[in-house]
């Protein structure tokens, strides 16, 4: 991870009201429309289910493409969960929003 | 040849060595450069292996730096894999000449959540190709992509830009494929990589596997078209072309000796041709292996090398044999002169045989080989395929002029001038040992069924095995046939006698003879006596005539004058 702040680790990643915080990285490739769709989403998401608790970071793997291999990228754009585990990613435009909320754990499964 | 040919029109058509053995005659010099290459087949047939190898060649033979992209095997277990081979990956990622980069695709972990593209892909590819300035890349198995990654439809498209992105990139690359139901991979990557096309087989036929190749296509250059047997072994992957091989060879008319005097004066007193193939067909325990023993022997004395590769005993057996006919091989053993490869035929394919052969020889680059016997193969594939081998053991030893004597196991119900695994036509020379069968012992004969090229004797010699070497012996031929042995001894013993008898009534002839000529000698010399007494009876006899009639006529001299009667005694009277 070569972001400035260190990870949060699972301890911390608690809040007051014993919440997880949220550790999400987005990899996208440059402002194709394909990488604003992902950021737009992502953001419309957090905001929504993850106020006040979650830690988002955009990374353009063209600007950092030795974090490809490190963070096993394959596709774009990828949204990777750090935390809380398991770790997770989401490959796509995350327009399936309810698809996303599942893999994030926001939304209970439908028996 | 056919690369030239391939090469002239086409100046855009350059290729890039594998630098795998045998792989580069086949396909005319190398893989498309700056094109991709699919290599498909089943699971365990040598795929990565042979990506692998591409890579590590082209880095340390062609110094062009290469890119492995693993989808199933982590680094670490690939450089152990490898390992064994003698590939040392970590060393060539330390020098910059290779770059490792597992890609990690968990089905269970992703989500798909819209549309996306492989630019992640791209990216990583381009980055590690640039970082250390990769000519080469390997992508194993980007099938896998197709289980770990949802829509496929995206993923054809981002494959297909994939292939052509790296062919603008000039990257000569290798794409991995798991063989598919009914074609050549699972998701018919075939469709996007059209250049160049080689199939890898693993196919095990009564319990013995054999690993092939095939070139299936390959746009814009000439290539065999035939299934190659290839090997991995800890070298790398081997392919033998069978028939990239022609009829060709360099020829001597230099004779080498065959080790027994009395059989270079069948072969017109000079031996064998250097660089012929010498097959020496027998019963068993006719002494194949000892004939075998003496010509090794006889090249270790010209400080010549020689191989033995023994299917049947071992190096110590075979040493403890021979000597006991005063054939001492262990001092070339021990001079490195002589090299025993002992193995039995079951424990490998025939084609890793013969690689292990090929290798061995080329290895040791001797004069002389002996294979004892080839018959024993038969165990380790079927006649066609053992003969398919043995030609091309053949082709390749006269190729490099090495002088080769297999020995073949006739089994005694068959025919005698027919070699079990039907290798007669391979044969320059071929020499037939035999048992002759008289008087209820068995002996051994020789002969020469052919030879090509050279007068050669059509006589029988019986074949002794004594405590200094094989001598030949002429065998018996007279009124009652052929005779060996005993017989032989016999006969001769018998003709001794009579010479004996006869030389003994010769002398005693001669003595009576002498006696008879003595009785008569003496019988002529009776007679000269009594004719001697003859004449000179007759002389006296004529003498005394004379002194009477002298006599007579002075009588009557006497009686006339004293008659007085007449005045003219001399009248016509006297004589």
């Amino acid at each position: 991870m070569k972001t400035d702040k260190p990870a949060p680790t699972a301890e911390q990643s608690f809040d007051e009201k014993g919440k997880e915080t949220y550790v999400l990285r987005l990899y996208v490739t440059g402002l194709t429309a394909r990488s604003q769709r992902a950021i737009a989403n992502i953001k419309m998401i957090c905001e929504e289910h993850l106020h006040g608790r979650y830690d988002l970071e955009v990374i353009d793997i063209y600007q950092h493409p030795a974090l490809a291999k490190g963070e096993q990228i394959l596709a774009a754009p990828t949204l990777i969960k750090k935390l809380p585990l398991p770790l997770r990613s989401f490959i796509g435009d995350l327009s399936n929003t309810e698809r996303v909320l599942l893999g994030l754990d926001l939304r209970v499964r439908k028996r | 040849m056919a690369k030239e040919r391939a090469k002239a029109p086409r100046i855009g058509l350059s290729k890039t060595p594998t630098g795998i053995q045998g792989l580069d005659e086949i396909i005319g010099g190398g893989l498309p450069t700056g094109r991709p290459t699919l290599i498909c087949g089943a699971a365990g047939c040598g795929k990565t292996l042979f990506a692998t190898e591409f890579l590590v060649r082209g880095a340390t033979q062609y110094n062009e730096p290469g890119v492995f992209m693993s989808f199933e095997e982590t680094t670490e277990e690939l450089t152990e894999n490898v390992a064994s081979l003698g590939f040392d990956l970590d060393h060539l990622v330390a020098s910059k000449l290779l770059l490792l980069d597992y890609v990690r695709v968990e089905r269970s972990e992703i989500q798909d959540t819209g549309e996306y593209d492989l630019e992640g892909l791209f990216i990583r590819l381009e980055y590690a190709i640039d970082s250390i300035g990769a000519r080469r890349v390997v992508l194993d198995t980007i099938e896998s992509l197709f289980s770990g990654l949802p829509n496929p439809l995206i993923l054809r498209a981002e494959l297909r830009r994939l292939f052509r992105w790296l062919k603008d990139k000039g990257m000569t690359t290798i794409i991995t494929g798991e063989k598919g139901e009914n074609s050549l991979t699972r998701q018919g990557l075939e469709e996007y990589v059209s250049d160049c096309v080689i199939f890898l087989d693993h196919r095990v036929t009564d319990q013995l596997s054999t690993r092939r190749m095939r070139v299936v296509k390959y746009r814009g250059s000439t290539h065999g078209t035939n299934e190659y047997p290839f090997l991995i072994e800890d070298q790398g992957i081997s392919v033998l072309p069978i028939t990239s091989i022609g009829l060709n060879h360099p020829i001597t008319t230099r004779r080498i000796s065959t080790g027994i005097p009395r059989l270079d004066t069948m072969f017109s007193g000079k031996g064998y041709f250097k660089g012929g193939s010498i097959l020496l067909s027998g019963t068993a325990g006719t002494g194949k292996t000892s004939v075998a023993a003496s010509f090794i022997q006889a090249a270790c004395r010209r400080s010549e090398r020689c191989i033995f590769f023994s299917f049947e005993e071992s190096q110590l057996q075979i040493v403890r044999n021979m000597s006991s006919i005063g054939i001492d091989l262990e001092p070339w053993v021990k001079k490195g002169l002589l090299r025993f490869y002992a193995e039995r035929p079951s424990v490998y394919g025939l084609e890793t045989h013969l690689m292990t052969m090929y290798r061995k020889i080329i290895e040791f680059k001797p004069a002389v080989v002996v294979v004892d016997p080839i018959t024993n193969f038969i165990h380790a594939g079927d006649p066609l395929d053992v003969k398919s081998m043995l030609t091309r053991l053949i082709d390749f030893l006269k190729m490099n002029q090495i002088t080769t004597l297999f020995t073949t196991l006739t089994s005694s119900g068959k025919d005698l001038e027919q070699s079990e695994v039907d290798v007669s036509s391979l044969a320059d020379t071929w020499l037939l040992l035999r048992s002759i069968e008289i008087g209820g012992e068995r002996n051994r004969g020789l002969y020469i069924l052919k030879s090509r090229g050279m007068a050669h004797s059509n006589q029988i010699r019986e074949f002794l095995l004594t405590d200094h070497g094989i001598t030949l012996l002429d065998v018996y031929f007279g009124a009652a046939g052929v005779l060996t042995g005993s017989a032989r001894l016999a006969q001769e013993s018998m003709e001794k006698e009579a010479e004996l008898v006869h030389q003994q009534e010769v002398t005693f002839r001669k003595i009576n003879l002498g006696c008879k000529q003595k009785a008569v000698e003496a019988q002529i010399a009776a007679l000269h006596a009594e004719l001697e007494a003859a004449s000179a009876e007759m002389k006296k006899l004529s003498d005394q005539e004379k002194e009477r009639e002298k006599r007579l006529a002075r009588e009557r001299d006497a009686i006339v004058r004293m008659r007085k009667a007449d005045r003219n005694p001399e009248g016509g009277k006297r004589k």
